[in-house]
């Protein structure tokens, strides 16, 4: 039986989509929760009650909202590039869910254990624009046309920060591979994580991820009230929600990032406790909530203010800083705190 | 055929059918996207031939970076291409005169291909063992350690251009309203607003 999976092509297939759907599933379950909880802490910061109707405590309004996307109308404007208009919201679903294929889940449970783990979530976010530029320029409207450009610049400006910040860990780590990126905070619990010597990085790291994941205060591709929303304005029914689960797997995915990078991923912050999958989880659940909790304390930069702060004001301090640990790691500083090679050196 | 053959046949038809359809598809947008599918082909094959860390710049150099531009420059640019390829519709007699010529050379190249004696030794001197390394940890050594010298004057040749090619494009515009952020952060919210306590029923 175990020859069957691992030998024959049938087999393999069959094993690599069972570990996609151990995935996808979940994920996707604990999404709708997820964005139940959101609206919830949203609510609750702006003294309102939140989505309290559909099931026990309004649990369930994510898959209302679900059932309700599904079922309405599909409307295709009349002068729209139909083949890419609809090809661009399954691309951002797509490519949003393909990422979490290198994210370790505990010790060895991963799906696909590259060793360049790193740059294929760098590949496969910088592919994301293209879902944004197709579906505003798809669209044969002026809105979506200017929203998109709009948010494509700045997923491309805080790419480059995101990159920068994630060169540090891997000069650190001497890895490019998140297990082994994991591996490396092992040791004294919550102290041995990347976030004490990468301390800075840290909040640099979640302010670039709220820009790119677009979320607020750096909402500007969806700004209702002020920029006619943006990329999405066309889409309605399953299209849109496709863009809007797309939006949220990558905010998950952010965390999850954090999390792995700078957070111990599976490691439990404390030593006598086991490692485990649940650690993972609750990070990831922690650092969910404290983008809905800036989603909901913050007002919404300005256009020029945004490009500002992440070409003028975060990439000449992640850049200095890659510096930095170049330094402090290749000459062994700070009781070797920057240095934890395991293979080459 | 095993699951690494139908791959590789997956990626080479991909990369193959978006190259020609990059050439043949009338709108330039689904041109530049046919470009972008032919890349991520060309990454697929780089992957299977063990190519991993070249195989995800390609994705985000080309991909990422530069098919961005070309679609921001395509989308922007009201070209008729229409009347564009109508015109090239002349030239297309010489241009088969130079792919003939060019097919030509390539084919006189590779079909007498001879490498020097010393070639192989070469090469291999550089190159640190596959056994106990892995393709980012190989071109790491080779590029910042032995050839450090080398990598940073491409660098530099690459930031002159960059500056060259800002110097030449800059035009400072005088009727064009900037914002002024030093002086907006330095704004005196005292001077700026009131608050004014109103009654209840009154209004201003």
């Amino acid at each position: 039986m175990v020859e069957f999976f691992t030998t024959t092509n049938l087999g393999i297939f069959l094993l690599i989509l069972g570990q996609s759907l151990l995935i996808v599933v979940p994920l996707l379950v604990a999404l709708a929760f997820l964005l139940w909880g959101d609206r919830k802490i949203w609510a609750a910061v702006q003294m309102r009650k939140g989505p309290n109707v559909v099931g026990a405590f309004g649990l369930l309004q994510s898959f209302a909202d679900f059932v309700k996307y599904i079922l309405k109308e599909i409307v295709i404007p009349a002068g729209a590039d139909r083949f890419v208009f609809l090809l661009a919201p399954m691309m951002s679903f797509v490519l949003a869910l393909t990422v979490w294929a290198v994210i370790p889940f505990n010790d060895g449970w991963v799906l696909a254990d590259l060793n360049v783990a790193v740059l294929f979530v760098f590949a496969v976010s910088s592919l994301e624009v293209y879902g944004v530029i197709m579906g505003g320029w798809a669209s044969n409207s002026k809105y979506p046309f200017l929203g998109a450009l709009r948010s494509a610049a700045q997923m491309i400006s805080y790419e480059v920060s995101i990159g920068l910040i994630i060169i540090g860990i891997i000069i650190s780590t001497g890895s490019m591979n998140f297990g082994d990126i994991v591996m490396a905070q092992d040791g004294a619990g919550i102290f041995s994580w990347y976030w004490l010597p990468h301390f800075p990085m840290v909040f640099l790291f979640l302010i670039s991820a709220l820009a790119e994941t677009n979320r607020p205060p750096f909402d500007l591709p969806e700004a209702e009230s002020e920029l006619v929303a943006g990329y999405q304005v066309e889409y309605s029914s399953t299209p849109f929600l496709l863009f809007m689960i797309g939006e949220y797997v990558a905010i998950v995915m952010m965390c999850a990032l954090i999390s792995t990078l700078f957070f111990g991923g599976w490691l439990s912050p404390i030593e006598a406790l086991p490692d485990g999958i649940i650690w993972l989880f609750i990070k990831i659940v922690f650092f969910f909530f404290i983008f809905s909790m800036v989603k909901a304390i913050t007002p919404r930069y300005r256009y020029d203010q945004l490009m500002r702060i992440g070409w003028k004001v975060f990439l000449p301090m992640s850049l200095a800083w890659v510096v930095l640990v170049a330094f402090f790691a290749q000459y062994g500083l700070f009781w070797g705190a920057y240095v934890r090679w395991t293979v080459g050196g | 055929m095993s699951v690494a053959d139908i791959a590789f046949y997956i990626f080479a038809i991909t990369t193959v059918a978006s190259g020609l359809f990059t050439v043949v598809s009338k709108n330039p947008v689904h041109s530049v996207l046919w470009l972008i599918a032919s890349f991520l082909g060309a990454a697929g094959l780089f992957v299977l031939l063990g190519a991993e860390f070249v195989a995800m710049l390609l994705i985000i150099v080309y991909v990422g970076a530069v098919a961005v531009l070309f679609l921001f420059v395509v989308m922007m640019l009201d070209v008729d291409f229409a009347e564009l390829k109508a015109e090239m519709a002349k030239s297309v007699p010489l241009a088969m005169l130079i792919g003939v010529v060019l097919l030509m050379q390539l084919g006189a190249v590779l079909g007498v291909w001879q490498f020097a004696d010393g070639a192989e030794s070469a090469r291999a001197a550089i190159a640190p063992a596959l056994e106990d390394t892995h393709n980012t940890l190989a071109l790491g050594q080779i590029l910042y350690t032995d050839y450090i010298l080398l990598f940073q004057l491409a660098g530099l040749i690459l930031l002159v251009a960059m500056i060259g090619a800002i110097v030449l494009t800059l035009r400072h515009r005088t009727n064009v309203k900037r914002q002024n952020v030093i002086a907006q952060m330095h704004r005196d919210p005292a001077k700026a607003m009131d608050v004014i306590d109103v009654k209840p029923g009154q209004g201003l």
